[in-house]
């Protein structure tokens, strides 16, 4: 069984695009585990943001799914398309990846 | 970009939350940076498990019955100054943590401490429910938050350290959301980024604790030491799949349930391999790692290659009543202990070895200094369960006044010629096109199948091989560009990292021809008494090399 991941790409918000992967699907799998079998097998320069990979620990890898703002690595891997796009409300970095840290914790130069 | 700071602290777990509390706190400024978001990556908020601590809250203890048990885990390599300031200083951090509202577990008045194998009486603390290390973070966190003359920056990924007449003078970092090269100029600098188990394939840590801090201290010319010790957690989950929890959450189980450990045919085989369980929580880590992967090589693993654990045998009252939600998180994840067990397998958890540090945690080099797992020699060749966080805490503790004792002392020395070389490295654009994401997994599959627990010459031997290939592959010049969260960027800055860090596993592992603790040779199988020195690891023209000398409180009696 495939899972297809539609992901929002790109570096300007108003400029995207969206590229569709078909990722192995395994019961039990999350949409973190799907994107990082992209990076690994179809194109490593897909940007994600996560630590802890499965825990639910760092809070990190937070975007929409279907227009839901989920945790990647907590979301269920369905057998179907499913839409991942960056937080809508959070400035956007690349990708997946939005700035998601508290104001005073990030870098000021 | 540039920052001028006293105290520049790379890492946001435990031992660099404290390190700049306690920095500012003797009046220093404190540039606190992580590559990932403040007290978010890392161990510390992983560790769903307890602190070992001799506060007697629980039976009458002392400081000097923790020395002794962490001294007897540790197989004759235990540094005995570094683990001596562990079990001293670790009461006051963790009677501090509670003041600022952690919350330690409690029970009748008291702070309630668990009973832990290798610990001779109950000693460990914890925050219910599995929650001990995010409890941690977060009350750290509070605190740096509020405390003033701490500098705070996520997203920024340490790339090399500057030195000045061999010194270190500060750092060159990759700031993620942006591309740009940051400089950092220091009066002193604490490496608080944790240890290696990422390079493993099954690992309980975060995906940036790659050893990148060991590749910093190297190439600024301070020696590694012990870095063949690495140790796998037994009973890491491995089935049935569960997402939204920490694969070494079965350890509290054991510590409140016990659980039966059972190979295929259900039977428990501990016995064979010298500990007899029934039920209760005895086995030693590195005991408990060779009897389930001896289980699986004869023949009688559980079905995707591990032990089953069951606790079919607790009531569904007290698995509620020590566990609370987290029973409906594993009902979600389609886990119903009262009628079925669990499969768990060995996993990459915590690395003894790390950078040589002496007891204020200052390193050979003027000027950098060193906390947390990162710090090499306090748990010899096996830790002790409970010690992490405790190390942490302690040693974060140490180094952030170390630091701002030798900020007193003057200026700093940093000179923008000398980080001319990182900038050049982290401004590159135009790189090769490679697939970084794979290359890591790949180096993940050969520290797993070749580097293990278990050691032969020849696995070893291949594994070098493979490191030689990918270092080849990955060449010198960086993938992906100086743009905003180039993966490829950053996963070639950690292969840069973490191919040095696991040749010297590797190395030292095969150079090591007996078995002891964690490090396991099957071709060389029993500890031999002229093996009873710690090996040391520097970098040298490119080049590791590796010696070996006596145990560090050999030469540091007191």
């Amino acid at each position: 069984m495939k899972a297809t991941l539609k992901v929002w790409r790109g570096r300007d918000a108003k400029a995207g695009r969206f590229e569709t992967y078909e990722v192995p699907f395994e019961p039990g799998q999350s949409v973190l585990d799907g994107l990082r079998w992209i990076r690994a097998n179809r194109d490593p320069s897909l940007a994600i943001r996560f630590s802890c990979i499965n825990a639910n620990a760092c809070k990190e890898c937070m975007m929409e799914l279907d227009g839901a703002t989920v945790y990647a690595c907590t979301a269920r891997l369905e057998p179907r398309e499913m839409t991942l796009k960056p937080l809508h409300n959070k400035t956007l970095v690349r990708d997946l990846v939005t700035e998601i840290a508290p104001p005073a914790e990030r870098f000021k130069g | 970009m540039h920052v001028e700071t006293d105290v520049l602290i790379i890492g946001s777990g435990g031992a660099g939350m404290y390190a700049a509390i306690e920095a500012a706190r003797a009046g220093a400024n404190v540039f606190l940076a992580d590559r990932s978001l403040i007290g978010r990556g890392g161990a510390t908020v992983m560790a769903q498990m307890t602190v070992a601590v001799a506060l007697g809250e629980e039976a009458p203890d002392h400081w000097s019955h923790h020395l002794a048990d962490t001294i007897q885990a540790g197989r004759g390599l235990t540094d005995e100054r570094l683990a001596r300031l562990l079990c001293e200083e670790g009461p006051e951090c963790i009677r501090e943590m509670d003041t600022w509202g952690v919350g330690w577990a409690r029970r009748d008045g008291h702070i309630t401490q668990a009973m832990a194998p290798g610990h001779d009486r109950p000693r460990c603390a914890y925050v219910d429910f599995l929650n001990t290390g995010p409890a941690v973070s977060k009350t750290l966190r509070t605190v740096v938050n509020r405390t003033s003359g701490i500098r705070k920056a996520g997203d920024l990924l340490v790339v090399d350290l500057v030195r000045h007449d061999g010194e270190v003078t500060g750092a060159v970092a990759l700031h993620l959301s942006t591309g740009a090269p940051v400089t950092i100029a220091a009066k002193a600098t604490i490496v608080a980024t944790g240890g290696l188990t990422r390079l493993y394939r099954r690992n309980s840590a975060s995906a940036n604790m790659g050893g990148d801090g060991y590749a910093l201290a190297l190439r600024a010319g301070a020696p590694l030491i012990d870095m063949e010790f690495v140790q796998f957690f037994p009973i890491g989950h491995l089935a049935p799949r569960l997402i939204g929890m920490d694969p070494i959450m079965w350890d509290p189980f054991r510590y409140k349930l016990g659980g039966r450990l059972l190979n295929a045919e259900k039977e428990e085989f501990t016995e064979r391999y010298g500990t007899r369980e029934d039920g209760r929580y005895v086995i030693t880590r590195d005991l408990a790692t060779y009897a389930i992967i001896k289980e699986v090589e004869a023949g009688r693993g559980s079905p995707h290659g591990g032990a089953y654990l069951s606790f079919e045998h607790c009531p569904a009252e007290a698995l509620r009543a020590a566990f609370g939600p987290v029973i409906d998180r594993l009902a979600a994840n389609k886990i119903d202990l009262t009628k079925m067990p669990v499969e768990v397998a060995p996993i990459a958890h915590y690395h003894m070895g790390g950078v040589a540090a002496d007891p204020r945690m200052e390193t050979e080099v003027p000027g950098l200094l060193v906390a947390g797992e990162a710090v090499g020699g306090a748990n010899g060749a096996n830790r002790l369960s409970g010690n992490a966080i405790t190390e942490a805490l302690a040693f974060g503790r140490r180094a952030g006044r170390s630091a701002a004792e030798r900020v007193r002392g003057g200026g700093h020395a940093f000179r923008a010629a000398d980080a001319h070389e990182a900038i050049a490295l982290v401004s590159a654009n135009g790189g090769p096109d490679l697939n970084t994401a794979a290359m890591i997994q790949r180096l993940q599959a050969t520290m797993a199948d070749d580097v293990g627990p278990f050691r032969t010459a020849d696995k070893l031997t291949r594994a070098l091989a493979t490191i030689d290939d990918l270092a080849a592959a990955l060449g010198e010049r960086p993938a992906g560009d100086a743009r905003p969260f180039d993966m490829r960027r950053i996963e070639w800055l950690d292969l840069r990292n973490g191919l040095m860090v696991a040749r010297i596993v590797a190395q030292a592992a095969l150079r090591r021809t007996e078995s002891r603790g964690a490090h396991q040779r099957e071709d060389f199988p029993g500890m031999l008494p002229e093996w009873q020195v710690n090996q040391r690891a520097r970098l040298g023209d490119g080049r590791i090399a590796l010696d070996s000398l006596p145990v560090a409180a050999a030469v540091a009696a007191q």
